[in-house]
C-alpha cells in the first residue's frame, strides 16, 4: 500500500529534472484518477480490486515524482490545465472496458520499458523506477491478458477491442517526444514499444492500426500543456473540494 | 424408515454436541437446513454490505482534497472488493453460487446493510463513515470471528484486522477536520449529526422485533443481542466524540451511573423500516448502480469465458 507518507526534499534536483520529474509525476497521477473513477462500476468484483490496485499503484509513483519538485498537493491541486504535463493518451475517458483497457496496455508497456531504462541511470529517478518497474511489470501483464481475452473472446468483445485500439492509437506517438534530459535512446524506445505491442494485438487477433500515431495536436502536445477538452473537467471535479478551503490541511 | 430417522438423530445429536462444545462446524460437516440457510442469508447480506458500500465512498475517490487522503481511500475500496471476494467465498463452501447471490441482489431479493442508503453529501462524510459505520460493523463482527461456522469465522478474523485499520483512519480523517478551520469542523460536526442515528440501526431491531436472534444465537452464529452491541457501541463512541471535540446528536444521552452505561435517545425504527422497505434517501440509486455495473459487465465476462473456452484456461 502506498498511503503512508511521502519522503520530500531528499535532494534538490536540477531543472531539467524537475521537467521530466513534472512530466511522469503527471502521467501517473491523472492516470490514476482515471482508474479511480471505475470504483464501483467494474465488470466483475476481481475487477474493482485490480483496477484499484493500478490506481493505487500509480497514485504512489506520483506522490513521489510530484514530491521531488515541490509539495505534491499544491502540484496536483493548484495547477491549471495549461500547466500539467501529463501525455494526452492517460487523460482520455475511460469509455468501456475495452478502452480502459487498451489505455493501460498503451501506457503500462511504454511505462515498463521507460522505468526499466531509468532504472539503469544515474538520475534521481531511478531508485523509484526500480521499485515501480515491479508494480508495471503487474500492471502490463493484466492490460496483456485482457487484451488477449478480449481480442479473442466472442465477436462483440473483438468489434469493441479493435474500436478501442484503433481510437487511441493517435495518442501514443507523443509518449516518444523527448521528457526534460531524461538519457534515454526515445527512438530505440519507440521501436521496443512498436515490436511489444504488436506482438500481443496480433496474439489478440488484433489489426495493428495503421493511422498516424500522432496528429497535429498531439506532437508532445500534453509535455506542452496542451490538453484535450475532457481533461478540464476532469480537473475541475479533482481539485474543487482542495480549492474551496484555501490554505486548509485535510 | 426408523433407521433414518435414527441416523438423522445421531448427526443432529453430533451437531448440537459440537455446537455446545464451541467446535467449529466445517463444510462437509453435516448441518441443519436452517441453520445452512441462515448462514447463507446472513453471509451473503455481508457479502452484498461490502460490495454495495464501495459507492457511497466511491462518490468521493475522485473529489479527495489531498492526495494522501485519496489513497487510503483507495486503498480501502481496494480492501472493501477484497472483503466481498472472501464473503462470497464463505458462502459457497455452504453450496451456493456467486452469480446466483448476486442475482438475488440484483433482483432485490437479498438485502444490504440499510446504512448504505444514506447519501455522501460532504468530505467529512467519509471520515463519519469511517469512525462510525465501520466501528459498528466491527462492533458486530469482532463476536463473528467465534461464530459457530469455521469458514465465516476465518473470513471475520481477517475483515476485522482491515476494518479497524479503516475504522482509525476515519477517525483520525474526523480529528484532522475537527481541528481544522471552521468551516472544515462545521463539515465534520454536519456529518457525524447526519451519521450517528444510521449507524445505530446498523445493529438492527430492538430485542422483542428480532425474528432470527434467539435461533442464531443457540447455534453460536450470534453472541451478543442486537441491543447489548448497541450499548456497547454508544458506550465506546461517546469519549471518542469528545475526545474528537464534536457531539452526538441525541439530547438524551447521558451517563447512567445505577446501569454503568450511557442512556440514549429512542430511535426512529419508522425510518429504519422505510429504509429497508427500499425506501431510504439511495436505495434506488445504489442497487441502479450495481445492476448497471453487471449488466454494462455482461460482454466482458463473456469474452473471459468464450477465451478460457478455446484456451482452456481457468475461467477468469
Amino acid at each position: 500500500m502506498s498511503a503512508g507518507p511521502v519522503e520530500t526534499g531528499t535532494a534538490p534536483i536540477r531543472p531539467a529534472d524537475r521537467t521530466a520529474a513534472l512530466a511522469l509525476g503527471d502521467d501517473a497521477l491523472v492516470l490514476a484518477q482515471r482508474l479511480g473513477e471505475w470504483a464501483g462500476h467494474g465488470p466483475v468484483l476481481e475487477e474493482e480490486v485490480a483496477l484499484a490496485n493500478i490506481a493505487l499503484d500509480l497514485l504512489g509513483q506520483a506522490r513521489h515524482l510530484l514530491s521531488l519538485v515541490g509539495n505534491e498537493d499544491e502540484l496536483a491541486y493548484l495547477r491549471e490545465e495549461r500547466e500539467f504535463r501529463n501525455c494526452q493518451l492517460v487523460e482520455q475517458p475511460n469509455g468501456d472496458f475495452a478502452h480502459t483497457i487498451a489505455r493501460q496496455l498503451y501506457f503500462s508497456t511504454y511505462q515498463e520499458l521507460l522505468h526499466n531504462r531509468l532504472a539503469r541511470t544515474g538520475t534521481p529517478f531511478a531508485p523509484l523506477s526500480a521499485k515501480a518497474v515491479k508494480e508495471i511489470a503487474y500492471h502490463r501483464d493484466h492490460a496483456e491478458h485482457w487484451t488477449l481475452r478480449l481480442g479473442d473472446g466472442t465477436p462483440e468483445s473483438r468489434e469493441r477491442m479493435q474500436r478501442a485500439t484503433d481510437a487511441l492509437w493517435r495518442y501514443t506517438g507523443e509518449l516518444f517526444e523527448p521528457v526534460g534530459e531524461l538519457p534515454v535512446d526515445w527512438t530505440e524506445l519507440n521501436d521496443s514499444w512498436l515490436a511489444s505491442v504488436t506482438s500481443v494485438l496480433e496474439r489478440a487477433t488484433l489489426t495493428v492500426p495503421e493511422g498516424p500515431r500522432r496528429g497535429a495536436w498531439t506532437a508532445g502536445a500534453g509535455r506542452e500543456g496542451l490538453h484535450t477538452e475532457p481533461f478540464g473537467r476532469m480537473l475541475a471535479e479533482m481539485q474543487h473540494l482542495h480549492r474551496s478551503h484555501p490554505g486548509a490541511s485535510w | 424408515m426408523a433407521t433414518t430417522v435414527e441416523a438423522g438423530g445421531v448427526r443432529e445429536a453430533a451437531f448440537d454436541a459440537a455446537v455446545a462444545a464451541d467446535e467449529r462446524i466445517e463444510p462437509r460437516d453435516w448441518m441443519p437446513d436452517a441453520y445452512r440457510a441462515t448462514l447463507v442469508r446472513q453471509i451473503a447480506q455481508h457479502a452484498h454490505s461490502e460490495i454495495i458500500g464501495i459507492q457511497p465512498e466511491a462518490n468521493w475517490i475522485t473529489r479527495a482534497p489531498s492526495l494522501r487522503r485519496k489513497a487510503i481511500l483507495m486503498a480501502k475500496v481496494q480492501d472493501e472488493a477484497g472483503h466481498g471476494l472472501y464473503l462470497y467465498s464463505a458462502a459457497e463452501t455452504l453450496g451456493v453460487g456467486r452469480d446466483e447471490l448476486l442475482d438475488k441482489l440484483h433482483t432485490g431479493r437479498q438485502k444490504y446493510s440499510s446504512i448504505f442508503n444514506y447519501p455522501t453529501l460532504t468530505w467529512a462524510d467519509v471520515g463519519a463513515i469511517g469512525w462510525l459505520v465501520d466501528g459498528a460493523a466491527i462492533t458486530n463482527q469482532v463476536p463473528l470471528c467465534r461464530c459457530s461456522y469455521g469458514p465465516y469465522a476465518r473470513a471475520m478474523v481477517r475483515i476485522c484486522k482491515e476494518e479497524s485499520f479503516h475504522q482509525r483512519q476515519g477517525y483520525e480523517l474526523l480529528l484532522a477536520l475537527s481541528q481544522g478551520t471552521e468551516a472544515q469542523h462545521a463539515m465534520a460536526q454536519d456529518a457525524v449529526d447526519r451519521w450517528w442515528w444510521p449507524s445505530l440501526m446498523m445493529f438492527g431491531p430492538p430485542d422483542d422485533e428480532s425474528s432470527h436472534s434467539a435461533q442464531s444465537m443457540a447455534w453460536k452464529i450470534k453472541r451478543h443481542s442486537n441491543d447489548e452491541l448497541r450499548q456497547r457501541f454508544v458506550d465506546i463512541c461517546v469519549p471518542q466524540a469528545e475526545a474528537l471535540g464534536l457531539t452526538l446528536p441525541d439530547p438524551d444521552l447521558v451517563w447512567n451511573e445505577e446501569r454503568g452505561h450511557h442512556d440514549f435517545g429512542p430511535i426512529d425504527w419508522d425510518e429504519f423500516r422505510e429504509v429497508l422497505r427500499g425506501n431510504g434517501p439511495c436505495n434506488d440509486e445504489r442497487i441502479g448502480r450495481r445492476r448497471r455495473a453487471h449488466e454494462d459487465g455482461a460482454w466482458v465476462r463473456e469474452a473471459a469465458a468464450a477465451y478460457a473456452a478455446k484456451h482452456g484456461e481457468a475461467k477468469a
